[in-house]
């Protein structure tokens, strides 16, 4: 029989939580690595048993841990990311020019087709890749020739968090950096280049026609429609219908337009879901109800989805990464909340309960469906 | 044989005890000491200095004998009763953080 594997990174360890198709009753592993930062737990979209952590503190920096059971066992592999060549250097704060200096392992997006190729996204921004199942690290550095000394970080750092595979072509990968904005390549990871045209700015940015400086919160495509792209960013929901060469924004009635993760349903890829938060001052959900959005209509027209979510004095936030969508004939919906909630629906969000309340702060989930 | 102390969340990744002990060929220097561990385990690489710089990380420490030794240079002798093991040289996660 089918299930899901659910993968939750926190602020204070990882944590698994399994179920068969009918996602009623989860059986919740872990704390995996207690104590340490999971910003995100990833799997082997052709082998499920292939995870990748990265696991991370302030005392003791970044590991990156596999396991070939999905999550029973864990082995550290390499840890080395150095960036190529001379690093060089970005904007700073004060304008002056500052030396790309390796923070930590954002993202771990595991090849569409090799379970031992595996992408990381890395603070300060930057590209990584292993091709033998995490044993070593390469950068794409191409990726940094985009303007990199344009780049300057946000308050959350200038982290690259979203890294989106075409599964129609293997050359094409989407990348996006917070406060630089989103990138693509079609060679493979070889060059790159800025696609923010027709993110609106206003006060964000002072010069519209800026390249980059964008700050893109997330983006998600329908593998059956790898030319359509909806982010989520600082403020509003875009919709890209040509690969991110322009933007249109289609965040219609939406009662917030900032938020952090935006995900695509399994089987309709004109169904989007977001999070809406009341601002960047105020990184909770507006009126203290939590509450996702989803349009069927591929943006612009939305419907609150509340059944079974905490709809008075609800102070959570949601992260970027920590919203996900799982492939079972009736689709499942995936989020967890900094208050350490994650929350599962059944039937595409129609109505909502919780899997576990109390965990860390959540900072990233994932959802295998499993065979 | 050179006694080590190892922080907890390292003796969890490295599986081992509270205490390691090592054999250093040469003089007993911190540069030695953190070569035959990260040599010894693997794992440890990264987590208490810089892979490139080996400059120690900014919340790790180094004590030994009542000693505060995390600012000496890394080729200076441990002191003596580290070199014959009589005490440990301490890797120490700064009190920081929640």
């Amino acid at each position: 029989m089918s299930g899901v594997r659910v993968l939750v990174g926190t602020r204070k360890g990882a944590f698994i939580l399994t179920s068969d198709a009918r996602r009623e009753q989860w059986d919740i592993s872990g704390p995996h690595f207690a104590g340490w930062e999971i910003y995100h737990v990833n799997g082997s979209p052709v082998d499920p048993n292939r995870l990748y952590a990265s696991q991370s503190s302030g005392w003791f920096g970044q590991l990156i841990q596999r396991s070939d059971d999905g999550g029973k066992t864990w082995e550290p592999v390499d840890n080395k990311f150095v960036y190529d060549g001379v690093p060089g250097t970005h904007q700073w704060y004060d304008g002056t020019q500052h030396p790309w200096e390796f923070k930590r392992v954002w993202r771990l997006q595991p090849s569409l087709t090799d379970p031992d190729t595996v992408y990381a996204g890395v603070e300060d921004a930057a590209l990584f890749r292993s091709k033998d199942g995490g044993k070593s690290w390469q950068e794409l550095p191409g990726l940094r020739a985009a303007k990199g000394h344009l780049w300057q970080p946000g308050a959350g750092g200038m982290c690259l968090h979203t890294i989106v595979l075409d599964p129609g072509n293997p050359n094409r990968i989407f990348i996006a950096i917070s406060a630089a904005g989103a990138f693509r390549t079609d060679d493979a990871g070889e060059t790159w280049r800025p696609v923010n045209r027709g993110l609106r700015i206003d006060y964000e940015l002072p010069d519209a026609a800026a390249e980059v400086g964008h700050c893109v919160h997330s983006i998600a495509m329908h593998p059956a429609r790898p030319d359509v792209l909806f982010m989520q960013k600082h403020w509003d929901v875009m919709r890209s219908d040509d690969a991110g060469e322009m933007w249109h924004e289609v965040s219609g009635n939406l009662p917030s337009d900032f938020g952090f993760p935006i995900a695509v349903h399994a089987h309709e890829p004109n169904t989007v879901y977001v999070v809406p938060i009341k601002s960047d001052s105020e990184h909770f959900p507006p009126d203290g109800k939590l509450r996702v959005y989803r349009s069927r209509t591929g943006g612009d027209e939305w419907e609150a989805l509340t059944k079974g979510l905490p709809q008075s004095d609800c102070y959570v936030n949601v992260l970027r990464s920590a919203l996900a969508i799982d492939a079972l004939d009736s689709c499942g919906v995936y989020f967890g909340t900094t208050g350490g909630q994650v929350y599962a629906s059944a039937d595409s969000g129609d109505s909502w309960a919780p899997i576990v309340r109390d965990l860390p702060s959540v900072l990233s989930v994932e959802v295998q469906t499993l065979p | 044989m050179i006694r080590v102390v190892l922080p907890y969340h390292l003796r969890t990744l490295a599986g081992v005890g509270r205490e390691v002990e090592l054999q250093i060929d040469g003089p007993t220097t911190q540069r030695a000491l953190l070569d035959a561990l990260e040599a010894r385990y693997p794992m440890l690489r990264g987590t208490i200095r810089d892979h490139v710089t080996l400059q120690r990380r900014g919340f790790i420490r180094f004590f030994a004998v009542g000693r505060d030794l995390s600012h000496e240079p890394p080729d200076a002798p441990l002191p003596d009763e580290v070199a014959t093991g009589a005490a440990p040289f301490m890797v120490v996660g700064a009190i920081a953080g929640g």
